[in-house]
């Protein structure tokens, strides 16, 4: 029979053009995690970002260019709390890859090492698609980065032991530069303070706390349930009692909502690049957060 | 009709099945899967497996029951289907998917693109094979697939693949009108083969599909059966079999391609195509009693869904129905699926 045969030699193709390896082969499940990466390895990792800031991190499905890359990776970083339930799991699994199963050190989850928001007390999907283990869009309070930035430089080094120095000397270099950074956002960022927003979706809930943003209303009826006519009718009564500035959405949701919003109400409709990639000048973490606070700032005027 | 088969529904009102899966990892080692599915009064298991997780070198290994990992649609479990009923295909080689009482070995090629090759070894019971031929030592059912794919860009997805089946059928019952248009029970022994070809495309505006999306799904069979045929004793209630066993040799093909178009939110519309071809028949002896058809079944479906949740679907599909000869047939069927429970998996 010539067909195991065929099978071994398309095997064989695809082993030659397997490319040269950098130390470590890594992962990312959201940008704002490779941006991360980037900064602690620099190009001392082979990174995979595995979506962009134009798809919804909660929506992926396990396409197989990414359990290709789920096959190869030494090192898997994830948001975590729930965020990737609906395609990590099968890439884990159909990755075939010990090393970045869930437990090992080959899988890092940054909720495990960050302050969580928002832990749900009861799990009733009547209430939406909610993120049970809390809200695990928290990268949005660049305090949780640096938290997240000790144990993840750790964990490279774990795995790679032989630039143990690199990582941990990086991680000391990104920590004090982000630090003087959250200090320069929050002096400018302090006429922020208090100010109403509506938003789309738990997907600003750090930022609101970080600034001390007040949420008057969501968007969404309940969390991952797209906003209704219905539903919209009653924010905009909400806002008749409690009025807001602004209303807030990210570059993978559809501006049809909040324009919408926005010119019944009286009030501006923000996008905002909610992870790096999802505008020209969030180019990395850095970027990302100079950004935000330039189009609130401009917005609130 | 038993739990979990898709035949025809009835007409009206008609709680098609209801399933049951548990899943979890059992250890950091192994993961494991039930599922079970009840039709009114009826339990079966669908699936209950385990799978290896920490193998390594892209190696896994599956036992139990489980859903072939041959062609494309045959891993989908029906609330997965883009249309409220299984293709002809699948419905002419499996009845709805191949299910294996065995063991699987897949091995996720270390490589840039996606390669995937897996090969099963199962008792192989069930339609292709057969009781009888399921009892043996050793397989009854030997598989065969190898899957690659990858992205085009950030908006595009496809996935292809070949596969390959073998079955050792003993005394296959099967049912048929023979030339006096009388039912008459036929039994098949000897070797089953099928190739499949499949192809996934999907597309959606820089990989988001909340607002639009496209997907485009083909696969095509070939099978071949040789061995013997018999056609039991039916002379007493007017039939033409007498109880002769002969050389039997089939050939068959067929395809289906479905495209899936999401044009706003919540809503997707797509249009399926389905075509058999009977192909050669050589019946040998049988050939006094029995016709050999030369019918080419086909149905052209079109269907529309609303979604207003991840979890939850409603679903109005029209056929136009050409799968049984002389009396094509139009359909209406109207769905709703439901799932409960932690979240589902969002396969390719
Ligand atoms: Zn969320």
């Amino acid at each position: 029979m010539t067909r195991p045969t065929t099978l071994l030699w398309l095997a064989l193709l695809a082993l030659l053009a397997r490319p040269v390896q950098a130390a470590l082969n890594v992962l990312a499940c959201e940008p704002e995690w490779g941006a991360l990466v980037t900064e602690l390895a620099g190009d001392q990792a082979r990174l995979t970002v595995a979506t962009t800031a134009r798809q919804d991190p909660h929506h992926i499905e396990a396409r197989p260019s990414l359990i290709a890359r789920a096959g190869t990776a030494d090192l898997v970083v994830c948001a975590g709390a729930e965020l990737e339930a609906g395609w990590l799991p099968l890439l884990q699994r159909e990755s075939g890859n010990g090393r970045i199963q869930s437990g090992q050190p080959g899988y890092f989850e940054a909720a495990q090492h960050a302050r969580v928001l928002e832990r749900a007390a009861v799990a009733d999907r009547a209430l939406g698609d909610l993120h049970l283990a809390g809200n695990p869009h928290l990268h949005l309070d660049p305090r949780n980065l640096l938290r997240v930035s000790e144990p993840l430089a750790q964990r490279l080094a774990e795995l790679d032991p032989a630039n143990a120095a690199r990582y941990r000397d990086r991680q000391r270099d990104f920590a004090a530069r982000m630090g003087a950074a959250i200090t320069r956002w929050e002096q400018r960022a302090a006429p922020l303070k208090g100010l109403p927003v509506v938003v789309q979706h738990k997907s600003w809930s750090y930022l609101v706390d970080w600034l001390g943003l007040k949420v008057v209303a969501d968007l969404e009826p309940k969390p991952g349930i797209d906003p209704s006519a219905a539903w919209l009718g009653q924010v905009l009564e909400t806002l008749k009692a409690q009025p807001a500035r602004l209303v807030l959405r990210t570059a993978y949701q559809s501006p049809r909502a909040s324009e919408w919003i926005a010119a019944r109400a009286g009030l501006r409709a923000v996008e905002l690049p909610y992870t790096v990639g999802g505008s020209a000048a969030a180019k990395d973490l850095f970027g990302l957060f100079d950004d935000t606070l330039a189009r609130l700032l401009e917005a609130a005027k | 009709m038993p739990a979990g088969e898709h035949e025809h529904g009835a007409r009206g009102f008609n709680l098609d099945h209801t399933e049951l899966v548990l899943s979890a990892n059992v250890d950091p080692y192994f993961r494991g899967l039930v599922n079970v599915a009840y039709a009114d009064d009826e339990t079966s298991v669908e699936e209950a497996w385990f799978q290896t997780l920490g193998l390594g070198r892209g190696v896994t290994l599956k036992g139990g029951r489980f859903l072939s990992g041959v062609g494309y649609q045959n891993e989908q479990h029906p609330h997965a289907w883009d249309f409220a009923d299984n293709n002809l295909m699948y419905g002419v080689l499996f009845g709805e998917n191949l299910r294996q009482d065995g063991l699987q070995l897949k091995w996720l090629v270390p490589a840039q693109s996606f390669v995937e090759l897996g090969v099963e070894v199962a008792r192989g019971q069930a339609f292709p094979g057969s009781a009888a031929g399921g009892d043996r030592n050793g397989a009854g059912t030997w598989a065969a697939f190898a899957h690659v794919g990858d992205d085009i860009g950030s908006s595009h997805g496809w996935r292809a693949g070949l596969s390959w089946v073998q079955a050792r059928p003993r005394d296959r019952a099967g049912v048929v009108e023979d030339l006096n248009d009388v039912e008459a029970a036929t039994a098949f022994s000897g070797r089953s083969r099928t190739w499949i070809a499949d192809f996934v495309w999907k597309w959606a505006p820089e990989g988001n599909s909340r607002e639009r999306s496209f997907k485009f799904q083909a696969e095509y069979f070939r099978r071949s059966e040789s061995g013997e045929l018999a056609c039991a004793d039916n002379s007493a209630s007017g039939g033409a079999c007498g109880d002769v066993r002969d050389a039997y040799r089939a050939r068959q093909s067929g395809w289906y391609a479905q495209a899936v178009y999401g044009f706003a939110p919540r809503w997707r519309t797509g249009l399926r195509f389905d075509r058999l071809d009977a192909g050669s028949v050589d019946l040998g002896a049988n050939a006094g009693f029995l016709p050999a058809s030369a019918f080419r079944p086909g149905r052209t479906s079109l269907m529309l869904d609303y979604s207003p949740s991840e979890f939850s679907r409603f679903r109005l599909q029209l056929a136009r129905d050409k799968s049984m000869q002389g009396s094509p047939d139009n359909r209406v069927t109207l769905q709703y699926i439901h799932s409960l429970g932690s979240h589902g998996a969002h396969r390719f």
